[in-house]
């Protein structure tokens, strides 16, 4: 088993930490306290762990830590500034888009990834792009909801 | 009338919102404790074996490994190696037997999780193979392999009203219900509807798989884990190590979903035997295809009958339900007893007989899922409302309405009359999904149930009221997602007169908050809510107490006003009565506590309504079928958060479609073939129907606080009937079996296309 020190570009921060071959990513930033990721399926089917890398949308369960050398990683700790939170996860709280709260993060990393690639989704967009991601409390409507009035927001944003 | 209320009523923000949006929040799988060791369980391979030795050598010697645990462990020990809130007969870890595939048969703990998981592999169990039965059917023959030959200890009498008669070979409960008599009914008859129907079983999929954390600090037991019903757990514990509730301590922060999947004892007796042996504190984290092994809800086969006059009344129903069980008892007498009370419909009924039996199987064990028995039974009863319908030349909705009964009428003797006007429910849902449908290719179906929900009304709250006048209520009630902490709040809010963003909540912690006996059956809002009433009375009264001290006034002086008193022509906060009593500092509590008297002397506390309906067209060529339309009437007296109640509705309604069109998992042979979430498929974003429409129903005819009563599983008890009755009534043949997958309706749609034929030549 082999070991290799990574240059981490996670929300922002960038840091050198040494990992061992097989770490996957999930593990990684879970490690480093970002816990916010969340495992559950454990096989790329729930979308609960989804983290941005390199802008792209990733399940960091089945992605080996050692793909986001050098790359910049997105978790959902990153996307909030500072006490200003990022208008999809004020969307999310305003529609009441999630209960148990176990997928939020991935949800809204996915919207997010969805929303930086179309900034003006119609709802088949939405529902096509997010079917990536299970949510078992909410009926998904709301989040639906949600996304919509997310993309509203930042296309008004100036 | 509704009164004016300033809290509740309105869709409060979530108070976890911030939390869970950041990915703040913490759940039982995101904490540790320093020097921490990680367990990983070895499971059985067999369905049903002799265990005839456990050799760990080579898995002791692995790297990392501290200790590898199994069930005669325990025994040596002089511990009780059994949990169950009913019967004793659960094994935390096997002894001498196993009696299912994925049975946990020993457990390692290593200071990694990955020397854990690799350690696991290393440990070699040798098995007499036993003949196994999976089929519940089977396991009532005679000649069918036993698996309980010795019943564990009762100890709790949850489901249990037939005592323990009839419980031979692998019957784990029998319930019965009924009066009248049968056979002269079915007898004098215009028509007969008879049939076999199946309901699969399920996996909650609660996304944060089960997972606790445990170790001993000076000697008192502290767990932190995925639990639903913290009180419950502790009582098993207790039991388990011979210690006293007050020196067990069960806290469930964050749960990454529940829907009954996480009620009472799953993974923490396992975990907190493995700190009990290693002295370290303890994690273990299933995964999901593991916790699939650890718990689904019971299948069900019915064989029932319902018969009616020619002008569509009821006059007698007979229902034979059988049950599969699984292994062990856990909730199944619950489950079981509720299945036989559930299934019949809230209809003026003649003469009735159900009989309910829960079988035991060599499979994965079953208990909680929402709205337990209710969606099982309901395929049969429902389904026979629009088969009857059909046949009789009948609207389904009139036939229902001729036979439901009304508000305050009494359908199961002895039992509190139904608090709901379902006749009114049923025509919003049936003018709201514009019955009987017009458009082509489309077809509606929908359905009424009345659950008697609520579970044994116990419950306890406190608040305390600080000296800046703000306070923070103890519940025992968890936070599963339904949204607790938001309501309780609003309900404090509303009775002491405070702004919501002034309450806080601690629940969910047996070392801190107040007894709560379970967090489910759609309770919360009603009775806890009630419980949380009562303290902000007390409260309440404790202030005017401290005030006629400090102001030395007779009570008759003091009145109540919002967020204090009012006493010498002037306002007084609670802070400045508190202060004032106290000299400097100091608070006030309240302690409410409910019972099964006044209110909720009546079982059940409250019947939970279910009145959901949808519109969907079938694919004729594939046997898919896609839902256009799906309505909810959300009964709930008084919805003290809306917001909250419609996604309680969408998400019972979404689960329960998911078991009407997908869900199902599959025996072959002993073993479980589709334990993930690949082949066990759930709902997702693509099954979302074209339409969904909540509708609130506020008649204030519930037994909890402001007239309201709960939600939560109601909305998903009807989604398999109305499904199977739209599909029958787009396809002229109902299905009597779900899921209906393509497959089934694609044999459907053939078998009706034979049948067609044959009426033509």
């Amino acid at each position: 088993m082999g070991s290799r020190e990574i240059h981490l570009r996670v929300n922002g921060g960038e840091r050198r930490v040494v990992i061992e071959d097989q770490t996957l990513l999930i593990e990684l930033v879970r490690s480093l306290g970002l816990v916010g990721t969340k495992l559950s399926c454990d096989s790329q089917v729930c979308g609960a762990c989804t983290v941005l890398l390199d802008g792209r949308p990733v399940s960091s369960c089945t992605t080996l830590a050692i793909e986001a050398d050098d790359k910049p990683v997105v978790t959902i700790e990153g996307l909030a500034d500072g006490a200003k939170l990022h208008p999809l996860q004020e969307a999310f709280i305003e529609r009441f888009a999630f209960q148990c709260g176990y997928c939020t993060p991935g949800m809204i990393v996915s919207a997010k990834a969805l929303l930086d690639a179309y900034p003006e989704p119609d709802v088949a967009t939405v529902r096509h792009w997010m079917d990536g991601n299970i949510c078992r409390c909410t009926g998904y409507q709301t989040i639906v909801e949600a996304v919509l009035d997310a993309a509203e927001q930042m296309r008004g944003a100036p | 009338m509704k009164q004016a209320h300033r809290v509740v009523g309105t869709p409060a923000r979530r108070a976890d919102g911030v939390a869970k949006v950041t990915g703040a929040a913490r759940y039982a799988v995101d904490l540790s404790v320093p020097g921490m060791a990680y367990a990983a369980v070895v499971r059985s391979t067999r369905a049903h074996a002799k265990i005839t030795g456990i050799d760990r050598t080579a898995a002791a010697a692995s790297p990392g490994v501290i200790r590898v645990l199994i069930g005669d462990d325990l025994l040596a020990a002089g511990l009780t190696p059994y949990y169950g809130h009913v019967v004793l007969d659960h094994p935390v870890l096997a002894i001498e037997r196993v009696r299912f595939h994925g049975e946990p048969v020993a457990v390692v703990v290593a200071e990694t999780k990955r020397e854990a998981a690799e350690a696991a592999e290393l440990v070699d169990v040798s098995y007499e193979d036993l003949p196994a039965v999976i089929d519940a059917d089977e396991a009532l023959k005679p000649d069918a392999p036993v698996l309980h030959e010795r019943r564990g200890e009762r100890v709790g009498d949850e489901g249990m009203d037939e005592g323990e008669k009839g419980l031979v070979g692998n019957v784990c409960a029998i319930a019965r219900v009924g009066w009248g008599n049968i056979d002269e009914a079915l007898a004098r008859a215009h028509l007969v509807v008879e049939g076999e129907y199946r309901y699969p079983m399920l996996y909650g999929y609660a996304m944060e798989p089960y997972n606790a954390l445990a170790f001993f600090d000076q000697g008192d037991l502290v767990v932190f884990s995925t639990a639903q019903h913290v009180y419950m757990v502790r009582r098993d514990l207790a039991r388990m190590f011979h210690l006293p509730l007050a020196r067990v301590r069960v806290s469930a922060p964050y749960v990454g979903g529940g829907y009954g999947t996480k009620s009472y004892t799953k993974v923490e007796g396992m975990t907190a035997a493995a700190a009990f042996f290693t002295g370290r504190a303890v994690k273990l984290d299933l995964s999901v295809e593991e916790a699939m092994l650890t718990t689904r809800s019971a299948s069900a086969h019915i064989r029932a009958r319902s018969a009616f006059t020619k002008d569509g009344m009821l006059l007698a129903r007979d229902f034979q339900i059988v049950m599969n069980n699984g292994a062990y008892t856990d909730n199944t007498p619950l489950v079981n007893s509720k299945t036989a009370n559930r299934c019949f419909g809230p209809y003026r009924i003649p003469a009735l007989r159900v009989i309910a039996r829960s079988v035991f199987t060599n499979t994965v064990p079953s208990s909680s899922l929402r709205g337990f028995g209710a969606p099982q039974g309901n395929i049969a009863g429902e389904l026979q409302m629009d088969e009857a319908a059909a046949k009789l030349g009948l609207d389904p909705v009139e036939l229902r309405l001729r036979n439901l009964v009304g508000p305050g009428e009494e359908f199961m003797p002895g039992k509190r009359p139904l608090d709901a006007d379902l006749k009114d429910d049923l025509r919003c849902l049936a003018s709201a999904l514009e019955w009987p449908g017009t458009r082509i290719g489309r077809s509606i179906g929908l359905g009424v149930s009345a659950s008697d929900a609520g579970a044994y009304p116990t419950s306890t709250a406190a608040v305390r009221i600080h000296s800046d006048t703000s306070v923070t209520l103890f519940t025992g009630s968890t936070e599963l997602g339904q949204g607790s902490r938001t309501v309780l709040a609003q309900i404090v809010a509303e009775e002491l007169g405070v702004p919501l963003e002034s309450v806080g909540v601690v629940n969910g912690d047996t070392g801190v908050v107040t007894y709560e006996r379970t967090t489910g059956a759609s309770r919360t809002t009603t009775i806890t809510g009630r419980a949380v009433q009562e303290a902000c009375r007390d409260a309440r009264r404790r202030v005017r107490e401290l005030a006629v001290q400090a102001f030395d006034l007779p009570t008759s002086e003091i009145e109540d006003t919002a967020g204090g008193i009012r006493a010498r022509g002037r306002g007084f906060s609670y802070g400045e009565v508190i202060e004032k009593w106290f000299g400097a500092g100091g608070e006030v509590l309240g302690h409410g506590a409910v019972r099964r008297a006044e209110g909720f002397a009546k079982m059940p506390p409250f019947y939970e309504i279910g009145c959901t309906g949808l519109e969907l067209s079938v694919d004729r060529e594939t046997g898919q079928v896609h839902v256009t339309k799906l309505t909810t009437v959300g009964d709930v007296g008084f919805a003290i958060n809306p917001a909250l109640v419609h996604g309680q509705d969408a998400g019972a309604a979404m689960m329960g479609l998911g078991a009407a069109l997908h869900e199902e998992l599959i025996y072959e042979g002993g073993q479980l073939v589709n334990p993930n979430v690949v082949d066990y498929r759930v709902p997702r974003f693509s099954d979302i129907p074209d339409e969904m429409v909540h509708l609130l129903a506020e008649r204030l005819d519930g037994s909890g606080p402001f007239g309201a009563k709960g939600a939560g599983e109601g909305a998903g008890n009807t989604v398999g009937s109305a499904t199977a009755s739209a599909i029958g009534r787009l396809l002229g043949i109902f299905p009597r079996e779900l899921p209906a997958t393509p497959e089934r309706v694609w044999r459907l749609i053939r078998e009706a296309e034979r049948v067609r034929t044959r009426k033509t030549e």
